[in-house]
């Protein structure tokens, strides 16, 4: 009943074009907006703006870069965060060298830097594909590591080059707390997935699509693999980009090369698998996932062994974690590959029927 | 149903063309013409190299000698966007369709020659990119129409059965409003009902747009009647080029098909 | 020329270890066209486990753990569930089964000497390469090859986690009896440091790669693997049991990483960054192609000699540490060149 398409009738291409055709869709959206823009700020705490809606944010953007790279036009990568790094360490460097420099704009500059060497390592996906790929990837993460650590110009010659990121002023407002830094990221977060969205649903992410699905009929039917290929490396990167500036910016302030290793890049993969290849919603609910997990995990894993008699030894609730990640991985991989998106999906369909199966 | 097409001047030109893999030669000194309008048919028993030829045809496959021409341009090495954007399109022998999309959607990867607008009025949606996407859907709409296929429209296309997912091909062809349409095998695996409704869509493309086909098939009958000319090949070679009636009575073809006592 | 060759022999040997791991990459992606991302943290949790168990023997709970699982297996080997295919008792595999389940309860808490730890280790190590196999590979199967990637990634979590439970996370050291120093008669006659380590190590690598293309070329179950990397269908359509070949040859990974962990924990001590040493043979793979053996071992000793040779020469100019993506460049642009590797066969693709 409350999921029922029945009566909506789009009578127009327009109308049927729309982001969101679906009334109830539409009432969702809304009201989830209002609720982060509003509600959100209202009743949060510190801790919870701080340690899980700002990064949650950050990863989920992260995430959706991954996911317009390897779900829709199908390249797997495993350096993410190596092109975080390079957006991170970029915005520093146009802020740090350029007194005007506007620090949106300079984020911007950081993610198309990201772009620019998301363009570089995607050249080798001009001939190669799947793990071969993936390979070609492994040489980015750990080239961008190696030479933000080792070339001490990037880091303003600090030592192991660690980079303080300075204060958010736009416009002479400063964000500064953490409520403003939220509304902040959302605000950022909300755009790019809006565009993320639209272009997956037009011309773009057809083309994309068409590459991941079978790249001989592609071509035939006139997609330019370079173009179409390099195009999702330059965007996916610069989605990554502006999320390793906001991490440095908005959510760390400190960060070093190092911070941006294998592990990351693995997460954000894990985000994806989790949350959902190939969807722009699962990217967000993989981000919750990985973000809330642990802390739910370190939160109730000693009490509960306790309440069973065992003692856990320390540093067990990071090894259980990765345990249980990996084995999260391979269930959802047999199981459900779309994740956690397509259990969302199926709910709905559940719910365009209930309560009358018939 | 034969010959009462007007065909007009020889638009594509294979000339002298030999491809091998390796050691397997698959086409050798294969040339033959297609005309303005004509319905043309490639036969021959399989491995023949009739897929190969077609894969020439839109640069698939580099042939090592010969050229291809196609309204006055003439192609040594050709990649397949060029021949897409010169207005080719074709369909497979085996399904070719993007399988994690929907049928709209596929069908609208057809028309990507089209797009003009860039990916960042893409990301921003409104105004021309918006515009241009419902003129896009309003000329797929039309395909879908004349195919008949407008109750699959959302579906995914790996849930649908063979026969349909071979028309959503077709209608992905169409998409692209080709002058050139390549049909491979447009009617294999498919029962007698179906094959007479693809038959009329083919048919029916060849009259309300005016478009040349090329097309490999198996079914006799179905080559008889459709086809203006029919080029058979066997082992890659030419065999024989003419009308289905030439074509039938050729004795060379005769022995291909039934076998020749040594 | 003397600190170049010192140089260029220290690479080749550790290329040969380089080697030794891609071995184990080969083996799994040869019979199952899986590219196994966990063959390092089987490296890790090989190295991990024969450590512990010369410490403190096996840890209470886990051992229990896999002493029920065990016999509930061999239950079921002997009274097969109602409505399974085979309805025979399996006596033989439950008496295996049964056998190790209670011979494992026995060395809880008891310091192993090294070489009971390694037999231990090695049942172990087969084990989990056949649960593997079992649980994460078999419920994947006809899935793409990106999948299957992405599912050993996930393993390589899981593993890593189980290992550093079982065992903690610190460094230890792995003393295999090996003297790790020049070389004397080589130093005397041509002034050149080559450690008597590296050369047993290579020594070792080299026997245990001739083993098994001796195995694969000339026994019965190399055959079938033969045939079941070729095609699948095929070789089942022929009457070759996929699965079991399947569990051999991740049992033979189990093995393959068993000897790379000693020796590498062996050099460099039992820690986490063995499972980066493991990532190079990624590398490796890409130059030698991921069907062949020869192209591993030949690939290994490529990006050995060269990581060392650059490092050591190149490396001043840019501030040194590049062996840490050397390899990786190298075998980009060698992709670039020559996507199907060394050795590899080029794959034309039908259309």
């Amino acid at each position: 009943m409350l999921y029922r398409e029945a009566g909506q009738f789009r009578t127009s291409y327009a109308e049927d074009q729309q982001i969101f055709p679906i009334r109830q869709d539409r009432i969702a959206i809304t009201a989830f907006l209002l609720v982060a823009f509003i509600a959100v700020p209202l009743v949060a705490n510190e801790y919870w703006l701080k340690a899980i809606l700002i990064p949650f944010l950050i990863f989920s953007l992260a995430a959706l870069g991954l996911n317009i790279l390897t779900g829709y036009a199908g390249q797997l990568s495993l350096g993410t965060a190596g092109f975080m790094a390079v957006g991170a360490f970029a915005a520093y460097n146009f802020e740090l060298r350029l007194e005007w420099m506007p620090i949106l704009l300079s984020w911007i500059l950081g993610g198309l830097a990201a772009a620019l060497v998301g363009i570089l390592f995607g050249l080798p996906s001009l001939r190669i594909k799947g793990f071969y790929l993936a390979v070609a990837t492994l040489a980015a993460q750990f080239f961008i590591v190696w030479a933000l650590t080792k070339f001490p110009w990037f880091s303003n010659y600090s030592s192991s080059g660690v980079i303080t990121a300075g204060k958010i002023e736009i416009l002479g407002y400063v964000f500064d707390s953490p409520i403003e830094k939220y509304l902040l990221v959302l605000t950022i977060v909300v755009l790019m997935a809006l565009a993320a969205k639209n272009m997956v649903r037009s011309e773009t992410g057809r083309a994309w699509m068409a590459v991941r699905d079978m790249d001989v009929a592609a071509e035939v039917v006139g997609i330019r693999m370079m173009h179409t290929k390099l195009l999702a490396f330059a965007v996916s990167s610069f989605y990554c980009g502006v999320a390793g500036a906001l991490y440095a910016y908005a959510y760390i302030g400190t960060v070093e090369p190092e911070g941006f290793n294998l592990d990351l890049s693995f997460r954000i993969l894990f985000m994806i698998i989790i949350g959902g290849v190939g969807s722009i919603l699962g990217s967000f609910l993989g981000a919750a996932f990985i973000i809330l997990f642990p802390i739910f995990l370190n939160a109730y894993a000693d009490p509960f062994a306790h309440a069973l008699g065992i003692d856990l030894p320390p540093g067990m609730t990071s090894n259980l974690e990765l345990m249980i990640f990996g084995a999260l991985i391979i269930f959802f991989l047999a199981v459900e590959p779309h994740g956690l998106a397509r259990l969302w999906q199926i709910a709905k369909e559940k719910l365009r029927l209930w309560p009358f199966p018939h | 149903m034969t010959a009462q097409r007007q065909t007009g001047e020889p638009v594509l030109v294979v000339k002298d063309v030999s491809l091998s893999f390796g050691g397997v030669r698959a086409l050798s000194n294969v040339s033959f013409d297609v005309r303005e309008h004509e319905i043309r048919a490639i036969i021959g028993p399989n491995g023949a190299g009739k897929s190969s030829m077609l894969n020439v045809i839109n640069g698939v496959y580099h042939p090592q000698v010969g050229t291809v021409t196609y309204r006055g341009v003439s192609r040594h090495r050709v990649n397949p966007h060029d021949a897409a954007a010169q207005g080719i399109a074709r369909t497979f022998q085996n399904i070719a369709l993007f399988k994690g999309m929907t049928v709209l959607d596929n069908i609208m990867t057809g028309r990507n020659l089209k797009t003009r607008t860039s990916f960042v009025e893409q990301a921003i949606w409104i105004g021309r990119a918006r515009r241009e996407e419902l003129e896009q859907r309003r000329k797929v709409e039309e395909v879908i129409d004349f195919l008949e296929i407008q109750h699959v429209r959302k579906t995914p296309v790996g849930r649908l059965p063979y026969g349909l997912q071979k028309r959503v091909e077709l209608a992905r062809a169409l998409a692209a409003e080709p002058s050139l349409l390549l049909l491979d095998e447009p009617m294999a695996g498919m029962n007698i009902e179906e094959k007479q409704d693809m038959c009329r869509f083919i048919l029916d493309v060849n009259e309300q747009f005016g478009t040349t086909i090329v097309l490999i098939e198996h079914d006799m009958g179905v080559v008889m009647d459709l086809s203006d000319r029919v080029v058979v090949l066997d082992y890659g070679k030419m065999l024989a080029d003419g009308t289905p009636d030439e074509v039938r009575a050729n004795q060379a073809v005769i022995d291909a098909y039934l076998g020749v006592k040594h | 020329m003397q600190f170049f060759l010192e140089v260029l022999i220290g690479g080749l040997l550790s290329g040969v270890m380089y080697s030794l791991v891609a071995l184990g990459f080969v083996l799994i992606f040869k019979a199952s066209g899986v590219f196994n991302f966990a063959q390092g943290a089987l490296v890790f949790l090989a190295a991990l486990t024969t450590v512990g168990l010369m410490e403190r023997g096996a840890p209470g709970w886990i051992t229990g753990l896999i002493a029920v699982i065990l016999l509930a297996l061999a239950f079921f080997a002997v009274k097969p569930r109602k409505g399974a295919v085979a309805a025979r008792p399996d006596w033989r595999k439950a008496a295996v089964l049964g056998g190790i389940a209670v011979a494992s309860l026995f060395i809880i808490g008891k310091p192993l000497p090294f070489w009971v730890a390694v037999a231990v280790t090695l049942v172990f190590m087969v084990g989990v390469g056949v649960a593997t196999e079992r649980i994460v590979l078999r419920p994947l199967v006809n899935q793409p090859p990106i999948t299957l990637f992405m599912a050993t990634i996930g393993l390589t979590f899981f593993l890593e986690g189980l290992a550093q439970a079982m065992w903690g996370a610190n460094v230890r050291g792995l003393d295999i009896g090996i003297p790790d120093e020049p070389i004397p008669w080589l130093m005397e006659r041509y002034d050149i440091q080559v450690s008597s380590f590296d050369l047993a190590g290579a020594g070792i690598a080299a026997v245990l790669v001739a083993a098994l293309a001796l195995f694969f070329n000339k026994t019965r179950i190399g055959r079938a693997l033969r045939a079941v990397a070729d095609d699948h269908q095929a070789a089942l359509a022929v009457g070759i049991p996929l699965k079991q070949i399947w569990a051999i040859v991740w049992a033979a990974a189990g093995f393959v990483a068993l000897v790379a962990g000693l020796l590498w924990g062996a050099r460099n001590g039992v820690q986490f960054a063995l499972t980066f040493v493991a990532l190079k043979a990624l590398p490796v793979l890409i130059l030698g192609g991921f069907e062949s053996i020869a192209g591993a071992i030949v690939g290994g000793l490529i990006i050995g000699a060269s990581e060392k040779l650059a490092e050591v020469y190149i490396g001043p100019m840019v501030g040194g540490g590049i062996e840490s993506w050397f390899a990786y460049v190298v075998a980009l642009l060698f992709l670039l060149v020559r996507p199907e590797g060394l050795f590899g066969e080029k794959h034309i693709d039908r259309v």
